[in-house]
Order: C-alpha cells, then structure tokens, then sequence
C-alpha cells in the first residue's frame, strides 16, 4: 500500500495526465452536447501536452540559457544534467498550434451544424435527420 | 538539383498553398491552374525521385542543413518512393478530372477549395517522406484538418459527420503522439532510424510495449481498422464527390503505410512480429474487418456509402497482409496499397461522374446508364474488375500475392475472407451492372416530384475534362496488373527488410 502510494506521489503527473484522457474520453463518449464533446477532445489534447511538459521538467534545475555564456561558451563545460530539457517543450509549440487549430474547426462545424439544424444536441440532429 | 528532390516534393506544394490563395483573392480563375501546377512539380518530383532511388538506393535528405538524430531528417527508400508517385498522381489526376464538379459545386469559395486541397496532399506527402517521428505528426495533423475542412464544405449531412471524424481523427491523432513520447521518454530520440538503433537495447521495458501498443491502436484508429472504422463510411459518402474522390483512395492507404513504416523501420520486425506475439489476433481483426465490411456494402442501396464500405474490407486486406509477417505477405500489402488507391479513385472518380449526371446516389436509379453514358460505365466496370480481382486488371495480382502469403502463414481464416470478398463483391458490382445495363426505364425514374435524380433523356456522357482522367486511371490498372511482377521484384523486393522470409 506504502509502495502503491510513493509510487503514486513519486510520478504524480503521469496520473494526472492519464486522469485528464480520461475525462476527456468520457466527455466525448458520454455526453450529448456536441459543444460539450469539442471540450472532451480537446482536454485530450491538452493531456499528452501536458505530459510532454512534464517530461522535459527536472527539479532545481535551470532553464537552457547558459549564463554569461554570450561570446566564451567555448572554455567553460556545460553539463546537461544542470539544464531542463527544452526539446519535448518547443515540441509541444506546435502541438498547442494544432490543437488550438483542431478546436477552430471544430468549433466552426459546429457553427455550421446549428444554422442547419437549430441545435448541438446529438439526439434532436437525429431526430431532425430522420423527420427529413 | 536531384539531390533536393525529397524537400522539393513536399516544399512545393506546401509553398503553394498560399500562393493559390493570394492567386485567388486576384482572380478566382487563377485558382485551379496554380493548383495544378503545384501538383505536377510534386508529381514530377516524386517520378524523379522513384527513379533516382532505384539507381542509388536510399536518399537522405537534412533539412536546414540540420545532421540528424538532431535535426528532421526526410528519408526516401524504395517504399516511400514507391507510395509517393502513387500519392502524388492520383492527387494530380483527381484535380483535373473533378474542375467541372468543383467550379459548379464551390462557384464562390474555389481559392479556399484548391488551397485546402493542395494542402491536404503537401500533408500526405510529407507523411509518407518524413523520417522524423514527431514530424510525421504535424503533417499527419495539416493532412487531417485540411481533410476534415475539405469533408465539411459539403451539403446535408457532410458537417456532422465531419465533426464525428475530427472526434476520432483526433484521438486517434493524440494516441500516435502519446505512443512516440513514450519512445523519447525511453530512448532520447525522434529520429526514426536512430530509434530503431536504440531500441533493441530497452525491448522488454513496458514503457515501449505501452508505446506499440498505444502507438498502433492510434494508427488503426486514423485509417479505419475494423472495430474502429465507425467514422469511416460516414465522412467519405457525405463528402462533396471532388473531395470523397481525393480523400477516400489516399487518407487510408497512406495511414496503412505509416503503421508499415513504423512497424518495420522503428520497432523492427523482430519486436513486432515475433516479440509481441500479436499477429494471429491482427490478422484475425483484419478477417472480421473484410467479412464485414463487404456484407456492410451489400447491405446498402447508395452508391458511395457501398464504395466506402469496400474501402473498409480494403484496409482489412492490407493490414491482414502485413501482419501475415511474411515476405508474401508485405509485398502483397504494399502492392495493394498502390492498386487500391488507383483503383478505388478510379470508382469513385467514375461515381462522381455518374452523380454529377444523373442526380442521384441510389443504385436503383442507375437504369440504362450504359445507353447513356458508354465510357463512364465502362470505366466503372474496369475500376469494378479490379476491385472483384479479374487478371489482367491489378486488383487480381495484388491478391495473388496476399493469399500465397496467407497460404505460406497457415492462415486459412484469412485466404477464405479474401475468396468471400471477391465473391460479395461480385454481387455487388454485377447488382449495378444488371441495373444499368438490362433494367428497362421506368416510369419513376428521375420523376422530379420525387426529388431525386433527373429524367433519363437529359442524361448526357460526361464532359470530356472527366472521361480523359477516367479512361487514363482505367489504363493505369491495367498498366499496373501488367507489370505487377516488375513493380514487385524492383521495388518493393527492396523496400521490406532483408530479414523477413
């Protein structure tokens, strides 16, 4: 149980981000408003973020801007170990551009599919689709 | 020159893009020239490329200058040469065959339309060039959401379904960049062939069984694999026709080359077919996803929905191929993947056709439509030999090769899945044949008051801007049956590692 619990404290953001897909998932799969299923996907979305931000994170460390390292970088050592690691952040730029993308089109749809229908809940469309 | 031939084939049409759109806010007429032109360099390229490869073997190319693992790196070897030319044609094919269908259709919007479609193919192309794990998600993502876009113009239903494909489209999206984190938290890496040199040393660690597994339910998740493929038939019948014909043949084929590539060139055959044991179960799936996709077609009267039901059993048989795990098997899925997005673009292509005339998706109103359009229909019928697998056409061979590899992996399941197939889709394609040939004309047809379809007498051939596309894409399959053999012992022979028997 001790074990189950430090393991837990320990990668505390693994959980969260797992827990986010989850509600994410659940949204998208349970709810009916098609608004209310854009938010489920893009709490997805912002969960592997998230979890990338997470991994490139280290406790006490710096961010990678060497200091004073402006013209004589070249005679002191850098040691990575020192540094966060930027890479999975600037990854996550353009991941963030997607998803803000993805929710753009999404959102647009949706626009599209209340002129036509008069609402966003899943069960009226359906009904509207089979009235026609 | 050559030597920047793997950038120029994605930077050519991703540059274009925006010229097509400030082409358009000029003169909306300048729209499709620029798109066209865009697609023939990247076709261009792409021919240059294949044969550049055949002679050298594999080209790499660094962005920016940038050596890899640091920076992206784009590498083309036999396959991706191979599934570039087929993109990059059909893209190029497709755009001149349906400018009639487009000017009528999107009269108002056609800068958006063509800038929307020239991004959409940079997005396959670059899917299919790269050599970077995390940059095959950023183009996998331009090709989704200019599909989705492009899905969503249409009329009716064509909105909703699309959003119920950016639902899917996007977790399945999320579950691929999940599955590669994974593999950087483990190795340190985004480069593919870097991490397929990296990751023997870490194989039994959960962390990459978690990333192959997350990485390919995803990746099935994207192309439609069976107990995924809700989305599917859905998004490609609502579709406006110029959009179904592009995204219907290409979007899924090229998913099912991503899962090759990252089967193959980063978890290594050796992990993925013998480590994980979970080719009995996919090829299995892959047998439920042909029985019932092909019963799925018999079981509707449009036209399109039964096409993209087929699309369905389609992808059962390439994936089935490739997790056969034989040599056999692989060419055959590779093979396929090249024949069926000639093939199903052909029929849909014809359909497009076919509706755009006559008014109508519902087969029952097909009657007498050889009378009326001759060439159309007999393109149709060629697209719907090969589907069926009737040598010479290149359906027939493509599932030679899966079943010889079937019969070599002792999966019986599977060989019977694929006879059964070509036998539904005998009926299917025949069913259709039968009404547009022998049904006499009856009184309903095309009665306006019915609101659907137009009287048969004001049936014409298509214009002749689509009946060259078609009768060209219906000597392709040919073409492609005919040198079948060839395209397997010089190309995809080099494409499938040395180790798989």
């Amino acid at each position: 149980m001790e074990s189950l619990l430090t393991n837990f404290l320990a990668k505390y953001n693994y959980w969260v981000y797992i827990g986010l897909v989850m509600i994410g998932m659940y949204a998208m799969i349970a709810k009916r408003n098609l608004v209310k299923k854009i938010v489920g996907m893009n709490i997805v979305q912002t969960a592997v973020i998230l979890f990338y931000v997470s991994i490139g994170a280290k406790k006490g460390k710096m961010l990678p801007i060497i200091a004073h390292g402006h013209g004589d970088s070249g005679h002191q050592a850098v040691h990575a170990i020192d540094y966060i690691n930027p890479l999975p952040h600037v990854l996550m730029l353009t991941a963030i551009v997607v998803s803000v993308a993805t929710l753009g089109v999404a959102l647009a749809l949706a626009i599209k599919i209340y002129r036509r229908y008069g609402t966003l809940e899943e069960n009226e469309i359906a009904q509207r689709i089979n009235e026609q | 020159m050559s030597a920047h031939f793997p950038g120029l084939v994605v930077v050519i049409p991703l540059v274009s893009a925006f010229l097509v759109l400030i082409g358009s806010l000029l003169d909306r007429r300048l729209a499709f020239p620029l798109a066209a032109l865009a697609l023939l360099g990247s076709l261009l390229t792409a021919i240059g490329l294949l044969i550049h490869v055949m002679h050298v073997g594999l080209v790499e190319y660094h962005l920016a200058g940038w050596a890899p693992p640091v920076g992206i790196a784009y590498r083309v070897d036999h396959l991706n040469a191979l599934v570039l030319v087929a993109v990059s044609s059909v893209a190029f094919i497709n755009l001149l065959g349906t400018r009639p269908l487009v000017a009528n259709l999107f009269e108002d919007r056609l800068g958006p339309f063509y800038t929307l479609y020239v991004l959409l193919v940079a997005g396959l192309l670059g899917i299919v060039v790269t050599g970077d794990a995390f940059n095959l998600y950023v183009l996998l993502e331009i090709a989704a959401l200019t599909g989705y876009a492009l899905v969503g113009m249409g009329e009716g239903r064509a909105p909703l379904s699309s959003l119920n494909y950016i639902f899917m489209g996007t977790v399945g999206a999320s579950f691929y960049l999940l599955g590669v984190g994974y593999l950087y938290l483990v190795t340190g890496t985004l480069n593919m062939a870097d991490l397929a040199v990296r990751l023997p040393a870490v194989y039994p660690s959960k962390v990459v069984v978690s990333a192959f597994v997350i990485c390919l339910a995803g990746l099935c998740l994207k192309m439609g694999f069976f107990p995924l493929h809700a989305w599917l038939p859905n998004a490609y019948s609502h579709a406006p026709d110029p959009v179904s014909s592009l995204v219907a043949p290409l979007m899924t084929k090229v998913m099912v080359y991503v899962m090759i590539r990252i089967m193959l060139f980063v978890f290594t055959p050796a992990f993925a077919f013998d480590l994980m044991n979970i080719s009995e179960p996919m090829v299995w799936l892959a047998v439920a996803a042909i029985v019932s996709g092909s019963f799925l077609a018999l079981s509707t009267k449009r036209l399109k929905r039964m096409l993209t039901y087929i699309i369905v059993a389609e992808v059962g048989y390439m994936v089935g191929g490739f997790w056969l795990g034989n040599r056999l098997g692989i060419s055959g899925a590779i093979l396929h993947i090249i024949n069926d997005a000639v093939m199903t673009f052909c029929v849909f292509l014809a359909a497009a056709a076919l509706i755009s005339r006559t008014g109508s998706d519902r087969i029952d109103d097909m009657q007498g439509l050889f009378k009326k359009m001759p060439v159309t229909m007999a393109v149709f019928v060629i697209a719907g030999l090969s589907i069926i697998g009737v040598p010479p056409t290149c359906g027939f061979f493509s599932k030679w090769y899966l079943i010889s590899g079937a019969l070599a992996a002792g999966q019986y399941g599977f060989v019977g899945a694929l006879l059964l197939s070509s036998l539904i889709n005998l009926v299917l394609f025949f069913r259709i044949f039968e009404v547009a040939y022998f049904e006499p004309f009856d009184a309903h047809h095309g009665d306006p008051s019915s609101g659907h379809g137009r009287v048969l007498s004001e049936v014409q051939e298509a214009p002749l801007e689509m009946l060259a596309p078609l009768v060209v894409t219906a000597a392709l399959l040919f073409a492609l049956g005919i040198y079948a053999g060839d395209i397997v012992s010089l190309i995809i022979d080099h494409a499938i590692p040395v180790g798989i028997l």
